[in-house]
């Protein structure tokens, strides 16, 4: 076949170029660009108008001149090489190796967009995933094939309950292996070498796949990260059987990179100025977590971002809530108490957990207690407030009760170490030995007979 | 292949453009490229249309062929759809994987209706029988629980001839000619073909008498929709949309549940297989799954077909209506429907009117939720769609445009609070911010399902609910201890209404699902409780101890007994004997 090279641009713009007098270019094919030194950078095209393609350039355009550079056309989409050896490897956000192991010899290439897995193949996500962290394991319980994000804000410790998740985490009866992706987009160096050096003082490197994207990277590398690290982890899940956890971090800052392609493309702004495919964009990534019957394998998310100024009805965290089964939101003003993990318990849930706790799967008290710690920590929430006006002596004897359950609950069963891993049964007895600090007739979501079995309270 | 001049010119997205002649129709399907791609038609201009590819148009090239098909985009509606699981372009998503897998690869070319089954079909009709639109002439038991009856076209009438007798045949073979008038003759087999834009015809509408029964507390109770009417569930994520969705297709008393997961998670629509195979209707035993059709275009899937999707479900509704079922559609969630306009409107580079939404949005909506209502069916009978849309407002703030648009043209508003659903308070429809316009249409019902005096009642607990609004406004400064004890009896009160009744339980065996007479008897305990209660405060008796008999938490677990096999009239005489032994420690 002949290889055919365009020569020059018509128009650069951002990280977009524009290419005339093109035939048969497919949409969404990668191009090769390469520069006058020898210098070779790739492209992806995003519009077709007649025998006009516009490209945008991965690795940015700066150095690019109109009529020095030429193109080549791939004929394929953007394809990851995979193979069992991806293990213990360390890639950028475009999949190229910068661990200095030279390159992936692949069993086969994938499309790094992937395709939607069919509704009706999927299987329901049942079994759980204990992380040994109580607020966790008790409230918000991690399934398997769950996308379950954490909604944090600048200076939380999201990354540290991130890597004690990778640490701590079991899969109850752990047929096939566990593997683990971890993606960065627009981390800052110190992130991506907190979670390298953590990985490999516990021995997890050599099952972890990483995809690295620097606050300084190219921003179109940061939109391929992501996609690098989901195909991946569908092929060690769906094709080799593997367990697979992904972590991803930041997707603030991977909004807030196809912003700025969306902006430099000229499309029109939605809310804070997102395109108005954010919604569609992030649901093709986080869709792509789950399980699928007749493999073993399964796709569990755990993605974390940053809520601009701690605002979670900001359009990243929201359109997240709307796509993720649930979110785990840190709060500040526990962190401020000096609890960890400051998880903010009244935001957050995890929507699985009704299908995968209880009876059969976890303790048949689990759900029942997990509501009834919901609604009383929410019952100590308004005694606060009331206790705020009023003063603390004013109040009514049970809210004082309430006051006291709170900080209890918060120091004893959400606070605890990060190299603490607690048991399920350590975590439901320390909810019920809490509970037990209010009257029995407070409890009005666990029934009499739960409560004559765990209750320990004075009425008892 | 056939020929064709058409040729696509760009990619942008889904959307294509098109040039190569001046015949492509607008809102016509055509096929898009060598994979062969559904697209439909958008807009024309001079000799450039616009398509919409209901598929990722990844590899679409310029210079590839377009071949025009003509027709709108259709639904082929016949026996077998129950059950069954459709993408928004009404395509079996069992046969797209029996084809390709567990992926959805593109281009997949699959029969929306099953063309080889063979059924047993009764034939209603004889020979020479004049046929008018929408009458019956066959019957096949579908499922268990629904007989799909095969009706005349809307737009053929005239002398059934060369009729089958009753047997076994298939969805493609005829079973009759129409001749009309001039002798022109009609083949006539089980399906038919519809385009999803157009609404299905009926002969009249007909008032709204009657609410669709959900089992569910808060809604028969406080806020009903009618049957045949449109009700908007919107709220912030997490506050329980789709559960409330999913309990109203669980247990609502509609004959068919047309479930569309519009732009939703892969995983809700997996749940609601796997649990719908297992439940069982309340009302015949059978499982929920064999009066149920899903339709599931998930957020991941083509956003072209997403927008479609919602007029693929109604479609199939009004089908089902012509038959003569009460059909709900519950619509999950019409705010992706409005983003995947959106989206494709600024691909198509409209003037967007508010927050980027293109200007014909409430006209959209409008037609969609006007194709609901309880009809009067072309071959006499009675049918109805009854719409529930869940809304999905950024950030939770109900002012948006998508929220608002819905306002106007549902006249039931379940309005969902982040507030409640943070406190574990479900279903967390908040009771001030919501509202039902059917409940006077349904009066009579009420009165004779629910029991007698039941209007009254609803408008004491009401009543109950607002009163104590106002007053935890001043709790909030000042505290309960504070307020005299009438006004702390209306709190204790209201909240076993909250707590007691209003919340319900949807992963509890007995609490998920409540007969009328049940919830009918709870309001009636718990308003005796109230009346008997306030009486002794009138006499001076410190309420309190009322509180330490424990009355209250009892009455806040009734649900549970009554479930349990305890009796109303077993609860009136718990209030009574408790209020008898306060009343006689006082004498």
């Amino acid at each position: 076949m002949i290889r055919i090279e365009y020569t020059g641009l018509s128009e650069i713009n951002g990280s977009l170029v524009a290419l005339e007098g093109v035939s048969g270019v497919g949409y969404d094919e990668l191009a090769e660009l390469s520069m006058p030194g020898g210098e070779k950078r790739l492209g992806r095209v995003v519009l077709i108008d007649g025998d006009r393609v516009v490209l945008q350039v991965f690795e940015g355009t700066d150095g690019i001149s109109m009529d020095s550079v030429s193109t080549y056309f791939t004929g394929s989409p953007i394809t990851l090489p995979l193979s069992g050896e991806l293990l213990g490897r360390i890639f950028t956000g475009a999949g190229v190796p910068m661990d200095g192991l030279g390159p992936v010899y692949p069993t086969l290439r994938r499309d790094i967009n992937g395709s939607a897995i069919n509704p009706v193949s999927r299987m329901y996500p049942r079994s759980c995933i204990m992380t040994g962290i109580s607020a966790i394991d008790g409230m918000m319980t991690l399934i398997r094939g769950q996308k379950l994000p954490i909604f944090s804000g600048d200076g939380l410790p999201h990354n540290e309950l991130a890597a004690q998740i990778v640490r701590q985490a079991k899969v109850a009866g752990a047929e096939g292996q566990f593997a683990i992706v971890f993606c960065a987009m627009g981390v800052k160096n110190d992130t991506a070498s907190f979670f390298m050096k953590d990985f490999r003082e516990t021995g997890a490197l050599g099952r972890c796949v990483m995809y690295i994207n620097m606050a300084s990277d190219p921003i179109i590398e940061r939109i391929l990260a992501p996609r690098c690290a989901l195909t991946a982890a569908e092929y060690l899940a769906f094709d080799l059987g593997y367990h697979v956890l992904v972590v991803m971090t930041d997707m603030t800052s991977y909004c807030e990179a196809t912003r700025e392609v969306s902006s430099s493309k000229g499309e029109i702004p939605s809310r804070k100025g997102f395109p108005s495919y954010m919604y569609s964009d992030l649901a093709s990534l986080y869709e792509r977590a789950g399980m699928i019957h007749g493999k073993t394998g399964s796709v569990t998310q755990v993605p974390i971002l940053t809520m601009p100024s701690d605002d979670i009805t900001h359009p990243i965290p929201d359109l997240t809530g709307y796509i993720t089964e649930g979110q785990i939101v840190l709060g500040r003003d526990l962190n401020q108490k000096g609890v960890y993990p400051p998880v903010s318990v009244l935001p957050s849930l995890s929507r699985l957990m009704k299908d995968g706790t209880g009876e059969g799967f976890t303790r048949a008290d689990h759900q029942d207690l997990s509501n009834q710690l919901f609604a009383s920590y929410s019952a100590v929430q308004d005694a606060r407030s009331l206790a705020s006006v009023i003063g603390e002596d004013e109040l009514s004897a049970t809210d004082k009760l309430y006051l006291a359950f709170g900080k209890a609950f918060e120091q004893e069963f959400l606070g605890q170490g990060q190299r603490e891993d607690r048991t399920l049964d350590e975590t439901l007895d320390r909810g019920w030995r809490l509970l037990s600090m209010l009257p029995r007739t407070e409890l009005s979501r666990v029934s009499d007979k739960l409560l004559d079995q765990h209750y320990t309270g004075k009425d008892k | 292949m056939e020929d064709t001049a058409y040729r696509i010119q760009g990619v942008n997205g889904p959307i294509v453009t098109v040039t190569g002649g001046r015949g492509l129709a607008k809102m016509s399907l055509v096929r898009v490229g060598r994979q062969r791609l559904p697209g439909e038609v958008v807009s024309v201009q001079g000799g450039t249309g616009v398509v919409q590819v209901y598929e990722d148009t990844a590899g679409l090239t310029a210079g590839e062929p377009v071949y025009p098909t003509g027709l709108p985009l259709s639904v082929t509606l016949g026996p077998g759809m129950v059950g069954v699981t459709y993408d928004g372009i009404a395509r079996p998503l069992k046969a797209i994987e029996g084809a390709a897998g567990c992926f959805i690869p593109r281009g997949v070319d699959v029969p929306g209706v099953d063309m080889e089954k063979v059924w047993d079909v009764t034939v209603d009709i004889r020979e020479g029988d004049a046929l008018k639109p929408g009458q019956v002439f066959a019957r096949v038991q579908e499922t268990g629980a629904v007989e799909h009856r095969s009706m005349v076209p809307p737009n053929v009438s005239g002398r059934a001839v060369e009729v089958k007798p009753s047997g076994r045949y298939t969805a493609a073979d005829v079973i009759c000619q129409v001749e009309d008038a001039r002798g022109r003759r009609t083949p006539l087999t089980m399906c038919q073909v519809w385009p999803v834009r157009t609404p299905r015809p009926s002969k009249n509408r007909l008032p709204i008498t009657k609410p669709l029964f959900t089992g569910q507390r808060v809604l028969d109770t406080l806020f009903p929709v009618g049957k045949g009417g449109c009700a908007a569930i919107p709220g912030p994520f997490g506050a329980g949309k789709t559960m409330v969705q999913h309990q109203l297709a669980k247990w609502c008393d509609a004959d068919i549940i047309v479930y569309l997961g519009c732009g939703e998670r892969g995983n809700e629509m997996t749940q609601v297989l796997d649990e719908f195979a297992e439940l069982k209707d309340p009302r015949n035993g059978k499982p929920l799954l064999q009066r149920t059709i899903l339709i599931a275009n998930t957020s991941n899937m083509p956003v072209a077909a997403r927008e479609a999707s919602i007029y693929t479900g109604m479609t199939i509704a009004e089908y089902f209506r012509d038959m003569g079922y009460h059909v709900a559609l519950m619509a999950d969630s019409t705010s992706r429907w409005a983003e995947a306009l959106r989206e494709i409107s600024g691909r198509l580079e409209e003037m967007p009117a508010e927050e980027s939404f293109p200007a014909y949005l409430p006209s959209r909506l409008a037609s969609f939720y006007e194709r609901a209502g309880y009809m009067e069916t072309l071959s006499g009978g009675e049918g109805s769609v009854t719409v529930i849309g869940a809304v999905s407002p950024q950030g939770g703030d109900f002012s948006e445009p998508v929220t608002q648009n819905t306002k106007r043209f549902v006249r039931t508003f379940w309005a969902l609070d982040r507030s409640l659903a943070y406190a574990r308070h479900f279903p967390a429809i908040n009771w001030n911010g919501s509202y039902s316009e059917y409940f006077q249409d349904c009066h009579d019902w009420y009165e004779e399902n629910f029991g007698q005096g039941f209007t009254t009642l609803r408008e004491r607990i009401m009543g109950l609910l607002n009163e104590e609004t106002a007053l935890q406004e001043i709790v909030k400064l000042i505290g309960q201890d504070v307020l005299p004890d009438d006004q702390r009896l209306t709190l204790m009160t209201a909240r076993i209404v909250r707590e007691g009744f209003l919340q319900q339980n949807a992963f509890h065996p007995t609490d998920t699902y409540m007969p009328a007479k049940q919830q009918m008897g709870m309001l009636v305990v718990i308003m005796h409780l109230y009346d008997q209660a306030r009486e002794l405060v009138s006499l001076a008796v410190p309420v309190s101890q009322l509180e330490a008999t424990g009355i209250f938490a009892d009455l806040a677990r009734m649900k549970f007994g009554l479930g349990e096999g305890k009796t109303r009239e077993d609860y009136m005489a718990l209030v009574d004997s408790a209020v008898d032994a306060v009343r006689k420690a006082n004498v």
